[in-house]
Protein backbone atom coordinates (compact mmCIF):
# COMPACT_ATOMS: atom_id res chain seq x y z
CA UNK A 1 0.00 0.00 0.00
CA UNK A 2 2.93 2.51 0.95
CA UNK A 3 4.29 1.57 -2.47
CA UNK A 4 1.17 2.35 -4.27
CA UNK A 5 1.00 5.71 -2.53
CA UNK A 6 4.59 6.63 -3.34
CA UNK A 7 3.47 6.52 -6.76
CA UNK A 8 0.61 8.30 -6.89
CA UNK A 9 2.88 11.39 -4.85
CA UNK A 10 6.03 11.16 -6.98
CA UNK A 11 4.01 11.15 -10.54
CA UNK A 12 5.20 9.51 -13.92
CA UNK A 13 9.08 9.86 -12.66
CA UNK A 14 8.77 6.36 -10.71
CA UNK A 15 5.55 4.68 -12.47
CA UNK A 16 3.73 1.99 -11.05
CA UNK A 17 3.38 0.37 -14.96
CA UNK A 18 3.79 1.46 -18.38
CA UNK A 19 0.82 4.45 -19.32
CA UNK A 20 -1.00 1.61 -21.97
CA UNK A 21 -1.82 -0.45 -18.60
CA UNK A 22 -2.72 1.63 -15.67
CA UNK A 23 -6.26 1.72 -16.06
CA UNK A 24 -7.70 -2.22 -15.87
CA UNK A 25 -10.34 -1.19 -18.39
CA UNK A 26 -7.33 -0.36 -21.00
CA UNK A 27 -4.86 -3.62 -19.14
CA UNK A 28 -7.71 -5.74 -19.87
CA UNK A 29 -7.89 -4.88 -23.95
CA UNK A 30 -4.26 -5.50 -24.10
CA UNK A 31 -4.94 -9.50 -23.06
CA UNK A 32 -7.89 -9.61 -25.56
CA UNK A 33 -5.62 -8.73 -28.05
CA UNK A 34 -2.71 -11.12 -27.09
CA UNK A 35 -5.75 -13.89 -27.47
CA UNK A 36 -6.24 -12.79 -31.01
CA UNK A 37 -2.88 -13.18 -31.88
CA UNK A 38 -2.87 -16.75 -30.79
CA UNK A 39 -6.23 -17.14 -32.72
CA UNK A 40 -4.67 -15.21 -35.82
CA UNK A 41 -1.48 -17.92 -35.83
CA UNK A 42 -3.97 -20.83 -36.15
CA UNK A 43 -5.19 -19.16 -39.42
CA UNK A 44 -1.84 -18.40 -40.71
CA UNK A 45 -0.59 -22.05 -39.15
CA UNK A 46 -3.51 -23.40 -41.81
CA UNK A 47 -2.09 -21.75 -44.69
CA UNK A 48 1.17 -22.40 -44.12
CA UNK A 49 0.29 -26.30 -43.27
CA UNK A 50 -1.75 -25.86 -46.96
CA UNK A 51 1.50 -24.54 -48.77
CA UNK A 52 4.45 -26.95 -46.75
CA UNK A 53 1.93 -30.09 -48.51
CA UNK A 54 0.82 -28.81 -51.80
CA UNK A 55 4.84 -26.69 -52.84
CA UNK A 56 6.13 -29.55 -55.08
CA UNK A 57 2.77 -29.94 -56.90
CA UNK A 58 3.69 -27.47 -59.84
CA UNK A 59 1.45 -29.28 -62.50
CA UNK A 60 4.51 -28.15 -65.15
CA UNK A 61 4.31 -25.00 -64.25
CA UNK A 62 6.68 -22.56 -62.76
CA UNK A 63 8.74 -23.51 -59.90
CA UNK A 64 9.79 -21.64 -56.71
CA UNK A 65 12.94 -21.79 -57.76
CA UNK A 66 12.21 -20.01 -61.68
CA UNK A 67 9.56 -17.19 -59.81
CA UNK A 68 11.34 -16.35 -56.45
CA UNK A 69 13.36 -13.20 -56.97
CA UNK A 70 15.84 -12.98 -54.31
CA UNK A 71 16.65 -9.29 -54.25
CA UNK A 72 13.22 -8.55 -54.34
CA UNK A 73 12.34 -10.91 -51.41
CA UNK A 74 15.50 -9.85 -49.65
CA UNK A 75 14.54 -5.58 -49.48
CA UNK A 76 10.95 -6.60 -48.31
CA UNK A 77 12.49 -8.32 -45.58
CA UNK A 78 14.91 -5.59 -44.57
CA UNK A 79 11.69 -3.05 -45.07
CA UNK A 80 9.53 -5.76 -42.54
CA UNK A 81 12.34 -6.14 -40.15
CA UNK A 82 12.98 -2.15 -39.74
CA UNK A 83 9.65 -1.70 -39.46
CA UNK A 84 9.17 -4.06 -36.20
CA UNK A 85 11.95 -1.46 -34.35
CA UNK A 86 10.63 1.69 -35.82
CA UNK A 87 7.41 0.36 -34.67
CA UNK A 88 9.00 -0.22 -31.58
CA UNK A 89 10.40 3.06 -31.02
CA UNK A 90 7.22 4.62 -30.98
CA UNK A 91 6.20 2.68 -28.79
CA UNK A 92 9.07 3.89 -26.63
CA UNK A 93 8.54 7.21 -27.25
CA UNK A 94 4.76 6.63 -26.20
CA UNK A 95 6.05 5.61 -22.76
CA UNK A 96 8.27 8.35 -22.45
CA UNK A 97 5.76 10.46 -23.40
CA UNK A 98 6.94 12.03 -26.30
CA UNK A 99 3.69 13.18 -28.91
CA UNK A 100 6.47 14.23 -31.37
CA UNK A 101 8.39 11.52 -31.25
CA UNK A 102 5.80 8.92 -31.23
CA UNK A 103 4.16 10.52 -34.27
CA UNK A 104 7.51 10.39 -36.57
CA UNK A 105 8.22 6.59 -35.49
CA UNK A 106 4.41 5.97 -36.70
CA UNK A 107 4.92 7.71 -39.87
CA UNK A 108 8.33 6.60 -40.52
CA UNK A 109 6.62 2.67 -39.81
CA UNK A 110 3.40 3.12 -41.81
CA UNK A 111 5.86 4.51 -44.88
CA UNK A 112 8.10 1.18 -44.17
CA UNK A 113 5.24 -0.80 -44.50
CA UNK A 114 3.49 0.74 -47.38
CA UNK A 115 7.20 0.35 -49.40
CA UNK A 116 6.93 -3.71 -48.00
CA UNK A 117 3.15 -3.81 -49.97
CA UNK A 118 4.43 -1.84 -53.08
CA UNK A 119 7.03 -4.50 -53.65
CA UNK A 120 4.81 -7.24 -53.14
CA UNK A 121 2.37 -6.43 -55.25
CA UNK A 122 5.07 -5.91 -58.03
CA UNK A 123 6.27 -9.07 -57.01
CA UNK A 124 2.77 -10.54 -57.57
CA UNK A 125 2.27 -8.63 -60.88
CA UNK A 126 5.54 -9.68 -62.22
CA UNK A 127 4.58 -13.55 -61.50
CA UNK A 128 1.53 -12.86 -62.80
CA UNK A 129 3.40 -11.62 -66.37
CA UNK A 130 5.23 -14.75 -66.60
CA UNK A 131 2.41 -16.77 -66.96
CA UNK A 132 2.50 -18.06 -62.63
CA UNK A 133 -1.47 -16.58 -62.25
CA UNK A 134 -3.16 -18.17 -58.80
CA UNK A 135 -5.17 -20.51 -61.09
CA UNK A 136 -1.91 -22.35 -62.29
CA UNK A 137 -0.80 -25.22 -59.87
CA UNK A 138 -1.43 -26.15 -56.37
CA UNK A 139 1.67 -24.70 -55.34
CA UNK A 140 0.65 -21.07 -57.01
CA UNK A 141 -2.83 -21.23 -55.02
CA UNK A 142 -1.02 -21.62 -51.66
CA UNK A 143 2.07 -19.09 -52.74
CA UNK A 144 -0.75 -16.83 -53.09
CA UNK A 145 -2.97 -17.54 -50.60
CA UNK A 146 -0.20 -17.40 -47.65
CA UNK A 147 1.66 -14.43 -48.99
CA UNK A 148 -1.61 -12.57 -49.95
CA UNK A 149 -2.91 -13.00 -46.56
CA UNK A 150 0.22 -11.48 -44.68
CA UNK A 151 -0.23 -8.65 -47.31
CA UNK A 152 -3.51 -7.95 -46.67
CA UNK A 153 -2.82 -7.95 -42.94
CA UNK A 154 0.11 -5.62 -43.78
CA UNK A 155 -2.19 -3.29 -45.79
CA UNK A 156 -4.71 -3.45 -42.57
CA UNK A 157 -2.08 -2.56 -40.17
CA UNK A 158 -1.36 0.51 -42.18
CA UNK A 159 -4.77 1.73 -42.33
CA UNK A 160 -4.65 1.20 -38.77
CA UNK A 161 -2.10 2.20 -37.69
CA UNK A 162 -2.86 5.57 -39.63
CA UNK A 163 -6.41 6.31 -37.81
CA UNK A 164 -4.10 5.79 -34.74
CA UNK A 165 -2.14 8.47 -35.70
CA UNK A 166 -4.93 10.72 -36.54
CA UNK A 167 -6.02 9.92 -32.79
CA UNK A 168 -2.53 10.51 -30.99
CA UNK A 169 -2.64 14.18 -33.25
CA UNK A 170 -5.71 15.23 -32.16
CA UNK A 171 -5.88 13.77 -28.66
CA UNK A 172 -2.26 13.51 -27.22
CA UNK A 173 -0.89 10.61 -24.98
CA UNK A 174 -3.88 9.49 -22.89
CA UNK A 175 -4.38 6.15 -21.13
CA UNK A 176 -6.44 5.32 -24.22
CA UNK A 177 -4.55 6.27 -26.85
CA UNK A 178 -1.48 5.11 -25.49
CA UNK A 179 -2.84 1.54 -25.04
CA UNK A 180 -4.04 2.17 -28.67
CA UNK A 181 -0.36 2.65 -30.40
CA UNK A 182 0.84 -0.44 -28.28
CA UNK A 183 -1.84 -2.98 -29.53
CA UNK A 184 -1.39 -1.82 -33.16
CA UNK A 185 2.64 -2.15 -32.60
CA UNK A 186 2.40 -5.92 -31.30
CA UNK A 187 -0.15 -6.46 -34.39
CA UNK A 188 2.89 -5.33 -36.49
CA UNK A 189 5.14 -7.04 -34.76
CA UNK A 190 3.82 -10.14 -34.55
CA UNK A 191 3.28 -9.68 -39.02
CA UNK A 192 6.98 -9.43 -39.07
CA UNK A 193 7.37 -12.68 -37.38
CA UNK A 194 5.15 -14.39 -39.90
CA UNK A 195 7.26 -12.81 -42.57
CA UNK A 196 10.43 -14.31 -40.91
CA UNK A 197 8.36 -17.86 -41.17
CA UNK A 198 7.57 -16.82 -45.02
CA UNK A 199 10.82 -15.65 -45.70
CA UNK A 200 12.37 -19.11 -44.25
CA UNK A 201 9.73 -21.35 -45.60
CA UNK A 202 8.27 -20.20 -48.47
CA UNK A 203 11.13 -18.06 -50.17
CA UNK A 204 14.68 -19.14 -48.83
CA UNK A 205 13.65 -22.89 -48.90
CA UNK A 206 11.79 -22.64 -52.38
CA UNK A 207 15.30 -21.38 -53.39
CA UNK A 208 17.50 -23.83 -51.86
CA UNK A 209 15.37 -27.08 -53.20
CA UNK B 1 -1.03 -2.68 -5.24
CA UNK B 2 0.18 -5.49 -6.83
CA UNK B 3 1.47 -3.08 -9.82
CA UNK B 4 4.23 -1.72 -7.35
CA UNK B 5 6.12 -4.69 -7.72
CA UNK B 6 5.96 -4.00 -11.78
CA UNK B 7 8.44 -1.13 -11.05
CA UNK B 8 11.89 -2.51 -11.48
CA UNK B 9 10.80 -4.61 -14.08
CA UNK B 10 10.22 -1.76 -16.47
CA UNK B 11 11.94 1.33 -15.25
CA UNK B 12 14.00 2.41 -17.91
CA UNK B 13 13.25 3.90 -20.94
CA UNK B 14 15.95 3.80 -22.95
CA UNK B 15 15.88 2.38 -26.97
CA UNK B 16 18.95 0.16 -26.04
CA UNK B 17 16.74 -3.02 -26.08
CA UNK B 18 15.52 -1.80 -29.13
CA UNK B 19 18.66 -1.55 -31.15
CA UNK B 20 19.75 -4.99 -29.53
CA UNK B 21 16.77 -6.35 -30.79
CA UNK B 22 17.03 -4.72 -34.32
CA UNK B 23 20.62 -6.02 -34.78
CA UNK B 24 20.04 -9.26 -33.30
CA UNK B 25 16.95 -9.76 -35.93
CA UNK B 26 18.95 -8.52 -38.85
CA UNK B 27 22.08 -10.90 -37.90
CA UNK B 28 19.78 -13.88 -37.32
CA UNK B 29 18.66 -12.65 -40.82
CA UNK B 30 21.54 -12.04 -42.69
CA UNK B 31 22.92 -15.99 -41.45
CA UNK B 32 20.02 -17.47 -42.89
CA UNK B 33 20.22 -15.67 -46.03
CA UNK B 34 23.66 -16.63 -46.55
CA UNK B 35 23.22 -20.08 -45.97
CA UNK B 36 20.42 -20.40 -48.18
CA UNK B 37 22.16 -18.46 -51.11
CA UNK B 38 25.65 -20.64 -50.95
CA UNK B 39 24.33 -23.81 -50.76
CA UNK B 40 26.62 -24.26 -47.57
CA UNK B 41 25.26 -27.66 -46.37
CA UNK B 42 22.62 -30.49 -47.49
CA UNK B 43 18.97 -29.58 -47.74
CA UNK B 44 17.76 -31.59 -44.13
CA UNK B 45 20.05 -30.04 -41.69
CA UNK B 46 19.73 -26.91 -43.11
CA UNK B 47 15.79 -26.45 -42.97
CA UNK B 48 16.69 -27.33 -38.94
CA UNK B 49 18.46 -24.62 -39.06
CA UNK B 50 16.98 -22.12 -41.25
CA UNK B 51 13.79 -23.11 -39.29
CA UNK B 52 15.56 -22.93 -35.70
CA UNK B 53 17.16 -19.31 -36.81
CA UNK B 54 13.33 -18.27 -37.07
CA UNK B 55 12.44 -19.41 -33.93
CA UNK B 56 14.92 -17.30 -32.34
CA UNK B 57 12.90 -14.61 -34.45
CA UNK B 58 10.20 -15.42 -32.42
CA UNK B 59 12.24 -14.81 -29.49
CA UNK B 60 13.95 -11.22 -30.52
CA UNK B 61 10.51 -10.21 -31.14
CA UNK B 62 8.51 -11.05 -28.52
CA UNK B 63 11.13 -9.95 -25.89
CA UNK B 64 12.70 -6.82 -27.44
CA UNK B 65 9.63 -5.74 -28.89
CA UNK B 66 6.57 -7.35 -27.86
CA UNK B 67 6.75 -7.09 -23.96
CA UNK B 68 5.96 -10.35 -23.58
CA UNK B 69 6.93 -10.34 -19.89
CA UNK B 70 5.06 -7.15 -19.16
CA UNK B 71 1.78 -6.88 -18.23
CA UNK B 72 -0.62 -6.96 -14.91
CA UNK B 73 -1.36 -10.18 -13.12
CA UNK B 74 -0.96 -13.09 -14.07
CA UNK B 75 0.43 -13.96 -17.66
CA UNK B 76 -2.46 -15.43 -19.75
CA UNK B 77 -1.24 -13.81 -22.58
CA UNK B 78 2.26 -15.86 -22.36
CA UNK B 79 -0.31 -19.16 -21.77
CA UNK B 80 -2.22 -18.69 -24.79
CA UNK B 81 0.92 -17.73 -26.80
CA UNK B 82 2.49 -21.17 -25.89
CA UNK B 83 -0.64 -23.12 -26.76
CA UNK B 84 -1.29 -21.17 -30.38
CA UNK B 85 2.92 -21.80 -30.66
CA UNK B 86 2.31 -26.08 -30.19
CA UNK B 87 -1.09 -26.05 -32.08
CA UNK B 88 0.77 -23.83 -35.25
CA UNK B 89 3.61 -25.99 -35.26
CA UNK B 90 1.02 -29.99 -34.61
CA UNK B 91 -0.85 -28.41 -37.67
CA UNK B 92 2.17 -28.06 -40.23
CA UNK B 93 4.07 -30.84 -38.86
CA UNK B 94 0.99 -33.38 -38.76
CA UNK B 95 -0.17 -32.06 -41.84
CA UNK B 96 3.56 -32.77 -43.56
CA UNK B 97 3.40 -36.23 -41.59
CA UNK B 98 0.03 -37.36 -43.07
CA UNK B 99 0.18 -36.52 -46.59
CA UNK B 100 4.03 -38.36 -46.80
CA UNK B 101 1.85 -41.26 -46.72
CA UNK B 102 -0.66 -39.85 -50.01
CA UNK B 103 2.27 -38.89 -51.81
CA UNK B 104 3.71 -42.78 -51.66
CA UNK B 105 -0.15 -44.08 -53.99
CA UNK B 106 0.86 -42.19 -55.99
Amino acid sequence: MALAEKHVTSGGSARASSIEYRDPHQAVRILGFWLFLSTDMLLFACLFATYLVVRTHTDGGPTPHEIFDVPGFTIETFLLLTSSFTGGLATLAMRNGHKKQLMVWLIVTILLGLGFVGLEIQEFMADVAEGATMQRSAFLSAFFTLVGTHGSHVSLGIGWMFITLLQVARRGITEVTARKVFIVNLYWHFLDVVWVFIFTVVYLSGVVM
Amino acid sequence: MERGAQTTQHGHHSPTLYIVGYVLSLVLTAISFVLALTHAMSVGPMMWILMILAGLQILVQLFFFMHVTEGDGPPYHSVTLLIGLIFTFAICLMSIWIMTFHYQSY
